[in-house]
């Protein structure tokens, strides 16, 4: 098993854009929520675009980050590939099996191979359930054989909670161990893919490092593959190897985290990278922030072309709101959905004065 | 694993509580409901109903409905407390006293059973709406809008009518007046847990729809529902007498009944008050026992007040 592991993350590294050694891979996938209006016979009027054609590998045993301002729809892509929420389009393979197709109890054991930690890790535990009950009811419910005291203790140790922690219930936990149960819950069934939604978000900040520290070492151990949704930029630049950022229901770029960190190529992942503070005070003096105008557009209502041209900088009078752009690799292993992306990095398309502020 | 950080530190308000086993919420709830002395109250008055209408029999110093005084009860006048007789004779020349302990069983046992079944029927429906989805719920939910749209006391005399007038059609016409006030609250209940991210999580983590149900979704929304029926246990007791008073209560004149005896204490109120005074002071009592007992439950069972 760790033989195997060991070869797929080798091949990962070789060929990054090799399809046979994704875990997962997703196309065209869309949520479109109805909005429905009516007294007495609902009319559908409208859709929220939620998550509107995203296209993502991630490749087993690595993990793989999703960033984006909240509303951008990043959770219920992660819900969508999970089937918690019903995918309107597009397919969503996992180790080649088509899981948006699944029904019944094929997707109910397909689902043993696939975990969410969430954000809020009180909600997300049964209040009236011991933490014995929380990580032996899936054992149970997917036939897996275990001895309970055993493999719940087991759990529990590779989470770093102590056995006596079977008898409590989540309310008797701070927030860091409320995740710790969290997280071991979803190991129990020995997934392949965790999917974490905001694993940290919730949490102090000296707990999220504690937090980070175990998915990785749990990565470490049972090789697992990781989904990690975050809106904070340094979580996920810390644990991801590959980045997808996420605008208004699409991907907008997707690449290595050195890469999207150093050279960041899509204007709105400028914008983004432009307000992180460097630790370094000669460079910090002379860093340009671009501060984006306007909100997050609705997403029942997104606009035409290109989804990012209402708040952007590099917005030019073409294509940019009448055609939407595609995902397109402009060097090896990095993605970029934007017209100009050749331009912006030659430097013949250049930001509006207005829009760029000395700090 | 040596990067886990101390857990449980000692400041740990819980660990001094008991070391072996945590706190489950109905643990809690039980704490806090010792605890408060509304709940205290509450529970005295339901105990001292309870065991009055099960000792009926050897409480009262006389027989139900013996009329042994029937001789001394004159049109305008019945004869007050005096020795042997503690509250005095009612208009039939039984026993006042005796009369009050014995109606406390049939209270009792119509308020109890009618809610009881009331709270199952009603869940079983809200269960079905709340856990079947979309068009179960839609069905379920407009046969409950109809039962809600009738007045709860016209319900009620209809089926006294319908059914005849015996205990069991009393206690038919009480449930089903609270069917739908159990199965719209469950149900609620039930559809807003059902939203929650444990649930969720419960669906990710692949478990079969009925133990998410069930075992989840229903456990945490059984709250409200219990508060609602200790609540109506009340009203239960205050409608027996409502109906009796109207005359569809129970058809045996052998049994005492607070509602019938406020009936016959109508005509001589001015004469002797007492005769419609204890009895009413019963209803009043025992109702209030429920309504403490029901407040405090709703209080302890309340999120919000866990600490």
């Amino acid at each position: 098993m760790t033989e195997r592991r060991r070869e797929t993350a080798e091949e990962a590294s070789s060929k990054p854009d090799s399809t046979n050694d994704q875990l997962l891979v997703v196309r065209g996938l869309k949520v479109h929520f109805p909005i429905k209006h009516g007294i007495l016979f609902d009319r559908t009027v409208g859709a929220v675009q939620a998550v509107d054609g995203v296209d993502l590998d991630v490749p087993r045993g690595r993990t793989f980050g999703l960033v984006g301002e909240s509303g951008c729809g990043k959770s219920t892509l992660g819900r969508a590939i999970l089937r918690l929420v019903e995918p309107t389009a597009g397919n969503v393979r996992f180790d080649g099996v088509d899981v948006a197709s699944l029904q019944g109890e094929k997707l109910r054991s397909m689902r043993r191979r696939m975990q969410m930690v969430f954000q809020d890790p009180l909600a997300s535990l049964n209040p009236r359930q011991s933490v014995e009950t929380i990580i032996s009811e899936p054992l149970r419910a997917h036939g897996i054989e275990y001895s309970k005291k055993n493999r719940v203790r087991e759990v529990l140790d590779l989470v770093g909670l102590p056995a006596s922690a079977a008898t409590r219930f989540p309310h008797e936990f701070s927030g860091g161990q409320r995740q710790r149960i969290g997280i071991a819950r979803a190991v129990a069934l020995e997934p392949e893919l965790i999917i974490a939604d905001e694993p940290v978000s919730a949490l102090d900040v000296s707990i999220q490092a504690q937090i980070i520290n175990l998915l990785e070492e749990l990565q470490e151990r049972l090789g697992l593959t990781y989904l990690v949704i975050a809106h904070d930029l340094a979580v996920v630049r810390h644990i991801s190897e590959e980045i997808a950022v996420m605008y208004l229901g699409g991907i907008v770029e997707q690449t290595d985290s050195e890469q999207l960190y150093l050279t960041p190529r899509h204007p709105y992942t400028i914008a983004l990278m432009s307000a992180v503070p460097v630790p370094d005070p000669a460079i910090e003096d002379h860093r340009q922030r671009i501060l984006l105008s306007g909100d997050l557009p609705s997403p029942a209502n997104p606009p035409s072309g290109c989804r990012f041209h209402t708040r952007c900088p590099y917005r030019q009078e073409t294509r940019c709101d009448t055609e939407r752009p595609e995902l397109r690799l402009i060097s090896p292993g990095h993605r970029v959905a934007c017209h100009y992306a050749e331009e912006i990095v030659a430097g013949t398309v250049t930001p509006k004065v207005d829009a760029a502020l000395p700090v | 694993m040596t990067m886990a950080p101390p857990l449980m530190s000692p400041s740990d308000p819980m660990l001094g509580v008991d070391p072996e086993h945590g706190t489950s919420l109905w643990r809690g709830a039980w704490r806090r409901l010792r605890r408060n002395p509304v709940a205290i109250l509450g529970a005295l008055l339901v105990l001292a109903f309870v065991l009055i209408a099960v000792f009926a029999s050897a409480l009262a110093p006389y027989a139900a409905n013996s009329r042994e005084w029937a001789s001394e009860v004159t049109l305008t006048s019945v004869p007050g407390p005096r020795e042997g007789n503690l509250l005095g004779i009612d208009r039939y020349g039984s026993d006042l006293y005796s009369q009050l302990l014995y109606g406390a069983r049939q209270s009792l046992i119509i308020g109890v059973v009618s809610t009881l079944l009331g709270l199952v029927v009603g869940a079983m429906l809200g269960i079905l709406a709340g856990g079947l989805g979309a068009k179960v719920d839609m069905v379920v939910m407009r046969i409950v809008d109809i039962l809600l749209s009738i007045p709860s006391l016209l319900l009620a005399v209809s089926i006294v009518a319908v059914l005849g007038q015996n205990r069991y059609a009393v206690m038919i016409a009480i449930a089903s007046a609270q069917v739908p006030v159990f199965a719209r609250l469950l149900r609620g209940t039930m559809l807003s847990q059902a939203r929650s991210d444990y649930v969720l999580a419960a669906t990710s983590l692949g478990l079969r729809r009925r133990t998410i149900v069930m075992g989840h979704v229903l456990p945490n929304s059984l709250g409200p529902t219990i508060v609602q029926a200790t609540l109506n246990l009340s009203t239960a007791v205050i409608e027996v007498a409502a109906l009796s008073f109207l005359g569809l209560g129970e058809s045996d004149p052998a049994v005492a009944e607070w509602g019938r005896m406020l009936v016959a204490a109508q005509d001589r109120f001015a004469s002797s008050p007492q005769l419609a005074l204890w009895p009413g002071l019963a209803i009043a009592v025992s109702a209030l026992g429920f309504t403490l007992l029901g407040e405090a439950l709703r209080e302890a069972l309340d999120p919000k007040g866990r600490r």
